[in-house]
């Protein structure tokens, strides 16, 4: 869908030039101009009540809390007194959601490339319709399929990189297992590559037909063009879109509340079973949380907001910048 | 959209002559092409897998049964017992969110391409919706139950989840209208103009029809979205395995936390039930992704 990009045409400058006001005084004029201001300012308003009541609502559990929310690891808040600290929980969304997009990107940038150069070109659109079904699966089945399914087969995987790769000390440990943030990563993996090979395919069929001809007249095989034409123009906008799935990757509840085991405690060894992130531990902690635990998990959501509304930012920002380059 | 497919030409018509490509370019151009295949590969195994397990495992208790009962009543362990609470709730809720989120978010399309287009608040606007399209569900979820729930005191309804949902829902029919209103041809708008109709006119009965099947769309895949969406649910509709056709009142289940529910039960009973909901819930989607292909295709706006 064009809308991910956030590219703007031009329909201000149209609208400009015909110099109509908003309103011809007409009452049916009016209400609709108001109702439509509503509407758009509505938006905003959702957007501040967000925050506003986020901090609202987690401000008297943080004051309740015996250990400091940002360093502690612990996640108590339901025993008396409460005690509870994000560290684990940021530890394993910023590790889990990073490696995914290491995994998904690659595989998502080739896709794009394969739809937009590569294929037969009646096959293109078939073919990307087939990727952005990735994106169609709710998150509920990929953590049913990621549960009952895949972390079978990691377990396999998982070994593997781990007498392979051990001296790394990710990849270390004496017990590399199925529910671990790994396979939680591949899950979330997947399901982030339509969003980025979907922003991708857009930036690359903007590439100016000036620029892929001139690699082509000087001789350039297909992967030369891509490199000196496509890339090039594209990178600005490959950068933005796996900012984006980040985003989506860190904000990811349910296929990661599912597939992951809960094991207190910040473990580097990401092949091992355990670890959580912000928005499994919610999921998870909310059915037997007290006052003060759902304080608590409103507290993380907290965080976990603007971790997110920051990334998105810079993403869109990135994104758009691409409009400069040509 | 650019076509590389020239490039092979001078490749392999010119060997030899001027415009021959070396053994190790040519290694290479092959060497990429084979990745990029395989790229394509790969992300089919997890799209034909996911598919194929969930028919394979789901059919299994895909019968009148599970559409008929609900699982009050029944253990983990039990035979039986269906999802027909839950497909009542999620259509409850995706249909109350259906209604509050498309009134909003076709608004604020037609403020930001007709009226506010380039001005400052729309551009705030714009950006908003933008960061709102990243906002992860659960915080949605959270935000309902810090404001409904908590600061003003309501208890656990379907109506609390679709109120999460409406939130997931604005942003999306926000760009999908704004993609379509931004097609319509200006010179319907200035026709329209010309024979004196109100600005207000012009927007309901001339620009709004004409993007109307892509609205249509956008607003299918939308509801499609949110009817997979789970975690804002956990935190506002809370469970209940009793059929509860009152959205208003009371916890209210739906189909992605009778999955949730199911799957946490380690009997195999549980978990095929687990399967069958999926089932269903990955049938109800991909029947609005291709009915909204459908519209889509069938009414392309005019003037395109």
């Amino acid at each position: 869908m064009s809308s991910d990009t956030g590219v703007e045409t031009h329909v201000g400058a149209r609208h400009r030039a015909t110099g109509r006001r908003m309103s011809t005084g007409r009452a049916g004029d009016k209400i609709f101009v108001s109702a439509a201001r509503g509407s758009g300012i509505l938006v905003l308003v959702i957007m501040a009540a967000i925050a506003i009541f986020l901090i609202w609502k987690a401000v008297p559990a943080l004051q309740r809390n015996e250990a400091s929310f940002l360093t502690a690891e612990e996640w108590d808040p339901n025993a008396l007194p409460p005690r509870f600290g994000i560290a684990q929980l940021a530890f394993g969304t910023v590790i889990s959601s990073l490696l995914a997009l290491v995994i998904a990107t690659p595989v998502a940038i080739g896709i794009a490339l394969f739809t937009c150069f590569y294929a037969p070109r009646r096959l293109s659109a078939p073919l990307s319709y087939v990727v952005d079904l990735l994106a169609a699966v709710p998150s509920i089945v990929y953590g049913l399929w990621g549960l009952l399914l895949l972390s079978r087969h990691m377990e396999g995987v998982s070994s593997f990189l781990n007498t392979a790769l051990g001296w790394i000390p990710l990849f270390g440990g004496d017990s590399p297992g199925r529910n671990s943030i790994f396979t939680a990563a591949v899950v979330l993996a997947i399901m982030i590559l339509p969003i980025i090979s979907s922003i991708s395919r857009e930036v690359f069929v903007q590439v100016p037909r000036a620029n892929v001809e001139a690699a082509l007249a000087i001789g350039a095989t297909r992967w030369e063009t891509i490199r000196l034409a496509v890339l090039p123009y594209g990178r600005s906008g490959m950068i933005g879109a796996s900012m984006l799935g980040l985003g989506r990757a860190m904000g990811e509840t349910i296929a990661v509340a599912m597939v992951l085991t809960f094991v207190p405690g910040i473990n580097i060894h990401i092949l091992e079973d355990g670890g959580s992130t912000f928005a499994a531990n919610i999921a998870k902690s909310f059915g037997e949380a007290s006052v003060t635990g759902r304080g608590a998990l409103i507290a993380s959501g907290l965080v976990l907001f603007v971790i997110t509304l920051l990334v998105n930012m810079a993403a869109r920002a990135v994104v758009a910048r691409r409009k400069e380059f040509v | 959209m650019t076509s590389l497919s020239t490039s092979k030409q001078p490749a392999a018509s010119g060997r030899g002559s001027l415009g021959s490509v070396s053994l190790g370019r040519k290694v290479k151009d092959r060497t990429v092409q084979g990745l990029v295949y395989l790229a394509f590969l790969l992300a089919l195994v997890p799209l034909v897998s996911v598919l194929w397990t969930v028919l394979k495992n789901g059919l299994g208790r895909f019968d009148a049964t599970f559409f008929q009962f609900s699982m009050n009543g029944v253990a983990g362990k039990d035979a039986g017992g269906g999802a027909y609470h839950a497909i009542v709730g999620t259509l409850e809720q995706v249909a109350i969110s259906t209604v509050i989120a498309v009134p909003i978010a076709v608004l604020t399309a037609v403020y930001l391409v007709e009226y506010g287009a380039g001005g400052r608040l729309a551009r705030v606007i714009s950006f908003f919706v933008d960061v709102m399209t990243g906002i992860p569900s659960i915080v949605a979820g959270l935000f309902v139950l810090a404001l409904w729930l908590l600061a003003l005191q309501f208890s656990f309804s379907g109506f609390a989840g679709a109120l999460a949902l409406t939130i997931l829902m604005i942003p999306t029919v926000v760009r999908a209208t704004e993609e379509m209103l931004k097609l319509v041809p200006n010179d319907l708008r200035e026709a329209s103009y010309a024979l004196g109709v109100p600005r207000w006119r012009t927007i309901c009965f001339v620009v709004l029809p004409t993007a109307l099947p892509g609205i249509l769309t956008g607003v299918m895949l939308a509801v499609a979205r949110v009817m997979g969406e789970t975690a804002p649910l956990l935190l506002t509709i809370f469970v209940t395995k009793a059929i509860n056709t009152n959205p208003f009142a009371g916890p209210q289940a739906s189909l992605p936390t009778f999955i949730w529910d199911q799957a946490a039960d380690p009997n195999q009973n549980s978990i095929d039930r687990a399967w069958a909901g999926a089932l269903v819930l990955i049938l109800i989607i991909m029947l609005l992704n291709l009915a909204a292909r459908l519209v889509a295709r069938r009414f392309k706006p005019a003037g395109r």
